[in-house]
Formats: C-alpha cells, sequence, structure tokens
C-alpha cells in the first residue's frame, strides 16, 4: 500500500483521536473513537496484518463501541464541561512543557531505528494458518488463561450488576 | 508526504498514545475516561504489528490477539463498574466522586 493511503489513514486516526479528546458529548465521542478505530484497522491492513484488522473491526468497533454507546444511553448523562488545562501551577507546565520537547527531540535527533526492506521481509501476519499454529503451540497457555480470564470477568460482570438485598441473597 | 517506515508508524503509535493520555488527564466524564483508555490500548497494538511486520516476526501479532481479548474483558468488567458507581451515587463524574480524598 502507497505513502498516501498510509498518510490518509494516519491523519484519519489521529485527527479522530483528538475529536475523542476534546467532544463534551459522550455520544460523539464515542462515535469519533470508531471512526479512529476504522482509521487504525486501516493502518494494519497496510501493515498487511488481515486478519488482526477484521477483528479489530468486528471486536472494537462492532462489540466495545456499541456497548460504550449503551451506557451513554442508560447512563444519560448531561453533557461534559469543556476540557481544560488551566488548573496546573506554573512550575507543573513548565516542566511538562520540558518533557514533551525533550522526548520529541530525542525521539528526532536519536530515535531513529532502521526500516527494513518490507519487500524482502515475509508478511507473516498475511496468513492465516500461523496464527492458529502460534496460537496453539507456543501460546497455548496464555491462550487458556485467556478464556479462564473471560469466564471470570463475565461472572464478575453478573455478579456486579445484581442487585442484593442483603447478606441473605448471597448465601 | 510521509514514507510507511517503522519511524512513522511508531511516531503515530506515540501521537495516538499521548492523546488518550492527555484524555484520560482532562476529561471528567468517567465514561470518556474509559474510552481513551482504550484509545491507548489500541495505540500499543499500533506499535505492535508495525514491530512485526517490519521483523518478520509472529509474536506481536499473536500479542494483538491477548491485548484485544484482554480489552474486552476489562471492557465488561470497568462498565459494569460504571453502572454500578451511577447506582449508588447518580453520577459519574469524576470531580463528584472524592470520598476516598480525605
Amino acid at each position: 500500500m502507497g505513502p498516501f493511503l498510509f498518510n490518509l489513514f494516519a491523519v484519519f486516526s489521529v485527527v479522530c483521536a483528538a475529536g475523542v479528546v476534546l467532544n463534551k458529548n459522550a455520544v460523539n465521542a464515542a462515535l469519533c473513537l470508531l471512526l479512529s478505530l476504522v482509521g487504525v484497522a486501516g493502518l494494519f491492513v497496510s501493515l498487511e496484518a488481515y486478519l488482526l484488522a477484521f477483528l479489530l473491526l468486528l471486536v472494537y468497533a462492532g462489540a466495545i463501541v456499541a456497548l460504550f454507546l449503551f451506557i451513554v444511553m442508560l447512563l444519560d448523562t448531561k453533557g461534559d464541561a469543556r476540557p481544560t488545562l488551566h488548573k496546573l501551577p506554573l512550575l507543573a507546565r513548565v516542566m511538562a512543557f520540558a518533557l514533551v520537547g525533550a522526548g520529541v527531540g530525542s525521539f528526532v535527533v536519536r530515535g531513529q531505528l532502521e526500516s527494513p526492506d518490507l519487500s524482502r521481509t515475509p508478511a507473516l501476519g498475511a496468513s492465516l494458518k500461523l496464527y492458529a499454529y502460534q496460537l496453539f503451540t507456543t501460546y497455548l497457555l496464555p491462550v487458556q488463561i485467556l478464556g479462564f480470564l473471560l469466564l471470570v470477568a463475565m461472572l464478575g460482570v453478573i455478579v456486579l450488576s445484581k442487585k442484593f438485598d442483603g447478606l441473605d441473597d448471597i448465601k | 508526504m510521509i514514507a510507511p517506515t517503522l519511524n512513522a508508524y511508531l511516531a503515530l503509535s506515540v501521537l495516538l498514545f499521548a492523546l488518550g493520555l492527555l484524555g484520560v488527564l482532562i476529561r471528567r466524564n468517567t465514561l470518556v475516561v474509559f474510552m481513551c483508555l482504550e484509545l491507548m490500548l489500541v495505540a500499543s497494538t499500533l506499535a505492535l504489528v508495525a514491530f512485526s511486520r517490519f521483523n518478520g516476526t509472529m509474536d506481536g501479532n499473536v500479542f494483538v490477539f491477548f491485548i484485544l481479548t484482554v480489552a474486552a474483558a476489562e471492557v465488561a468488567v470497568g462498565l459494569a463498574i460504571i453502572v454500578a458507581l451511577f447506582r449508588k451515587r447518580q453520577t459519574i463524574q469524576i470531580d463528584q466522586l472524592n470520598t476516598l480524598k480525605n
């Protein structure tokens, strides 16, 4: 994929991410998050990780953002105040700007990783078989732990959202 | 026009992560803070996929799998906590949830 599409998706995802941070309305923020995720999925496609792009859209954009929208609708909160940065003391602001400047400066000056020629590096993320092979051999134990984690999360959510009337209810 | 090198992908990932962190720091609505957390997770997955592609390895891609799963579990539990909090306190604004502060 050419540089044009990379730039397009990069600018799109960053602009939408800024929309998440700056939007006063929670629904608009959730929709900006959705668009930003679409941009990141496009970048995954440009990195030839097609399965991950699809999963990102399916899990994040499909399930998680929909869940966020449900909760926003359920709680029905009023619009947020415009986010401000004015409450910081002057010293903290100066230090923060200095740290950010040092970080960006060191990234530009020293942090240049050489990037290998992509046509000679194999795109392993494009093949579905390799994912299956890795997940069921090298990463078998983490996969099982993740399954258990999902079970625990599901039980936790059920317990959290149930209304208890007292100690007798738990027994 | 920026060429899609490893550095460009990493800079983009850092930028997205920084935007998410900024949102976590300055927003007052718990739901939006949570969305910004998700943004930070996605930014880290972008760095992992980029490293994986440019180094010709598979481990970063598999890690993204795990991050996606953990993020899904985290969102479910976090949103349940927020709903329980709203039921008890009738607010999800962070500056009003300061019972533990004093």
